[in-house]
């Protein structure tokens, strides 16, 4: 089963980046934000084949709902319609393509000639339920401490970006627009 | 019982039976509109197969500068995310894919349906489309997060998130009996992400179709497929999670799926035509501020009932 | 697929983000640039799980990457809406009504 996955996974690795390319040059806001989309699914589906299966299953959940949103965003902030309309509004593209060809050769020189240590360890026997241990006995803090930063984002960015708050839609006294 | 893992040649099979599923929903649903519009029921029964013959040879619309390819991805998806639902549901003894996350790929695929309903939309170039897929979204978060509470629950108390485990752990205590509100919270959610009943605003009357506004021909057949397949699917993973799925006296297991798959379906696409449709922006407030906290209590109840068990 | 070949991939996702990141004058297209070296970072921090140390520890880290992620998108779009609504640009095409 090996080379069916190393085909699987190659097919994934090239869908992943081309579709990550395709983000900065195809036409309309929703093509760019679901070209991300692919990109994101093909990574969550790598983290399957390594063996990562909660994680690759929430990445494809999360970030699938995630461009969701982010396409209404897209059209509000740009406002275009569906039409195929070039767009490429960059400054500075050489700069950026040398610094980010610049960066591919840094980062794979050292995944190439970094002498990574060997294996130590081998994952337990069922993941899913390990991971559950993990989250739930020993980690259980780390996700305790995770879990206010998230509330605290939901309450900042509604905050944020609400126009008009609970008082301005319901009156003073919050009930409602005409009572007498 | 353990549940095996078939070769991916049965993934047709698979496909075909929940078509079948989806054609007796459609069957029942057109058989209820007869009635309710005066026409004898039998008359409605063959509304599968007239809206197929109907909407085959009729012309697919092409709106100015439309956006066909995420349009096509839009009607597709949605039949896809119910097949791709469907797969690790175990019938009987067999599953497709026999995967140690079954309940998150459950609730993975149906994210996949925001996508789908949103592109269905936006392909079109259409204002009323593209406000179908925006009622769409709100109505979503509103549904969304209950769904996923109301997910773990038959995870914990099986103590595993594979669907094998959920149906094993259920056979001497169907989980409904002791998880009502989950269940309420599902079906309504299974409602929701199959754009239908009272969370049928993203195609509703008042946007002239909404989403459906322009789709014709196969694209038309492909989103009212996808839509009753979505309802078939949430069924049968309703009937496995919730309903004891093949656990049941006489007949064998698959034919016990069948059955409570059948039983549910029924449910939902009666009580879908009884309901008036909900508007997304009033469904918010009570979604996050009543039924999120009674979910988030019935999964402290589930979780307590399992630690005393030990 | 070995650790060099997972992370060389990982490594083109960080480099078509940064170019992104750098190179894009809306604000949302550069949060997409981000949005994709994160994702190259997670596919990165995957491969040295698996192929280093499969302990289920790593995992617990994977899943605060996500959330920080999430928190990263999160704030950012509610402070790119402020700033497009206090820039008072006036986009006539309806769908940016959204953010009056």
């Amino acid at each position: 089963m090996s080379v069916v996955s190393g085909i699987v996974f190659w097919v994934l690795a090239v869908v992943a980046i081309a579709a990550g390319v395709a983000v900065f040059r195809v036409d309309s806001m929703a093509r760019a934000t679901y070209a991300l989309a692919a990109s994101f699914v093909a990574v969550g589906l790598t983290l399957l084949l390594l063996d990562l299966q909660f994680l690759g299953v929430v990445t494809v959940l999360m970030m699938v709902m995630e461009m969701a949103v982010m396409a209404i965003y897209m059209i509000m902030f740009m406002g275009m319609n569906p039409a195929l309309m070039p767009m490429s509004m960059v400054h500075g593209k050489r700069a950026a393509l040398a610094v980010s060809i610049g960066t591919f050769g840094v980062l794979a020189a050292g995944a190439l000639l970094v002498p990574w240590p060997t294996r130590r360890g081998a994952p337990a026997a069922d993941l899913v339920e390990s991971l559950g241990e993990a989250v739930m006995h020993s980690k259980m803090l780390v996700m305790m401490t995770v879990s206010p930063v998230l509330f605290a984002t939901i309450v900042a960015a509604l905050v944020l970006a609400l126009p008009r708050s609970r008082y301005d839609r319901l009156g003073d006294d919050l009930r409602g627009p005409d009572r007498r | 019982m353990t549940v095996v893992q078939v070769s991916a040649a049965w993934v047709p099979v698979a496909a075909a039976l929940l078509l079948a599923a989806a054609t007796a929903a459609a069957s029942l649903d057109g058989a209820l509109a007869a009635r309710a519009s005066g026409r004898p029921a039998a008359q409605g029964l063959a509304l599968p197969a007239a809206e197929t013959a109907r909407l085959f040879r009729q012309r697919r619309r092409a709106p100015v500068a439309a956006d066909t390819l995420l349009g096509g991805v839009g009607v597709a998806g949605l039949l896809v995310a119910a097949l791709l639902m469907v797969a690790v549901v175990p019938f009987g003894r067999w599953t497709v894919a026999d995967l140690s996350v079954g309940v998150a790929w459950f609730n993975a695929m149906d994210v996949l349906v925001w996508a789908a309903v949103w592109l269905t939309g936006w392909g079109p170039n259409s204002v009323h489309a593209l406000v179908g897929g925006y009622r769409f979204l709100a109505t979503a978060l509103s549904y969304e997060l209950p769904l996923m509470f109301a997910l773990t629950a038959p995870a914990v108390a099986a103590g595993s998130l594979r669907l094998g485990d959920v149906v094993a752990a259920q056979q001497d205590l169907w989980f409904v009996v002791w998880m009502p509100v989950a269940f309420v919270v599902f079906c309504a959610a299974v409602v929701a992400f199959s754009v239908a009943g009272p969370f049928s605003a993203a195609v509703g009357s008042v946007t002239a179709g909404g989403v459906l506004a322009e789709a014709a021909g196969v694209d038309r057949w492909l989103a009212a497929t996808g839509r009753y397949a979505l309802l078939s699917a949430g069924s049968a993973f309703g009937a496995t999670a919730f309903l004891g799925g093949g656990h049941g006296p006489l007949l064998p297991a698959w034919l016990w799926l069948l059955v409570k798959t059948g039983a549910l379906l029924t449910g939902l696409v009666v009580l879908r035509r009884r309901l008036p449709v909900l508007r997304p922006e009033r469904l918010a407030a009570p979604a996050w501020l009543v039924v999120l906290p009674l979910v988030l209590l019935q999964l402290l109840a589930v979780s307590i009932v399992v630690v005393v068990r030990g | 697929m070995t650790l060099q070949t997972v992370l060389l991939v990982a490594a083109a996702l960080i480099s078509v983000g940064l170019y992104g990141a750098i190179s894009q004058q809306v604000v949302v297209m550069v949060m997409m640039g981000l949005e994709l070296m994160l994702n190259g970072v997670v596919l990165a921090a995957a491969a040295f799980w698996w192929f280093l140390s499969p302990a289920p520890d790593g995992q617990v880290l994977l899943l605060v990457v996500l959330t920080a992620m999430t928190v990263e998108m999160a704030m950012g779009f509610a402070v790119a809406t402020l700033l497009h609504r206090a820039r008072q640009t006036d986009m006539t095409d309806m769908a940016t009504d959204l953010s009056r």
